[in-house]
């Protein structure tokens, strides 16, 4: 297992991803897989930036095990309680001029992952992914 | 990680994309769209080269269908397997022109 912690900001969604990357790409990860696994750090890391630390500031530690081709990708943070997994689903059929723009992340995140797990763990939210690459 | 936008503006407006559009690159292409939405009759998307739109791109490409649904319409076109997989999950491909 690796793991990686940094500040909980947009701005390092871009590191993340690359360590992310560069073990999936080591452990032989198809490229949809991998596009897919990308959107999902995406949505994942930015909720918790912009949502977990809303008072102060905090890390994000993330962690990467890659087993039987299967990569188990687990965010933890010390914010706010959030399960991402009690989020209502937006209503897809909804036409343009109906919709808000809110919520297709999680949701997106539900769809295109083999396993989503949320635990609440010595104060921390844990979010693990579950992918076969 | 980047996107890269390339704009004619006017009222037959087009924006190439290509990189990635997410929570970090969304800005960029929001003030793009601040910029071509008020003047543009009809605004062609290409996509040809997008590796994958999150859903911080969705919602502009939400802004984008509604100003334009009213005007002459939006049409996106060459759309990658990956982007269009998305679009079918939030049924984005239900209201979307998209051509070949």
């Amino acid at each position: 297992m690796k793991q990686l912690s940094v500040e909980a900001i947009v701005q390092n969604i871009e590191v993340v991803t690359q360590f992310v990357n560069t073990e999936l790409i080591a452990n032989g990860c198809s490229e949809k897989a991998r596009l897919q696994i990308d959107v999902a750090i995406d949505e994942i890391f930015s909720n918790i930036a912009q949502y977990a630390y809303i008072v102060e500031k905090g890390n994000v530690t993330v962690q990467i095990e890659v087993k039987d081709g299967i990569a188990l990708i687990t965010f933890l943070d010390e914010g706010t309680y959030f399960n991402p997994l009690l989020v209502e689903d937006p209503d897809v059929s909804l036409d343009a001029e109906e919709r808000s723009g809110g919520g297709l992340g999680i949701f997106l995140v539900k769809k295109t992952m083999d396993g989503l797990k949320y635990e609440r763990h010595n104060g921390q939210n844990v979010l693990t992914l579950t992918k076969y690459i | 990680m980047s996107l890269h936008i390339e704009k004619t503006v006017g009222e037959n407006a087009v924006i190439i994309l290509s990189g990635r559009l997410d929570t970090t690159t969304a800005p960029a292409l929001e003030n793009i769209l601040n910029e071509v939405l008020p003047c543009a009759k009809t605004l062609m998307i290409d996509l040809e080269k997008l590796e994958y739109v999150s859903s911080a791109g969705l919602r502009l490409i939400l802004k984008a269908q509604k100003a334009m649904g009213k005007k002459g319409g939006m049409k996106l076109r060459h759309v990658p397997d990956n982007v269009m997989e998305v679009f079918t999950i939030t049924g984005f491909a239900d209201f979307l022109t998209i051509e070949d």
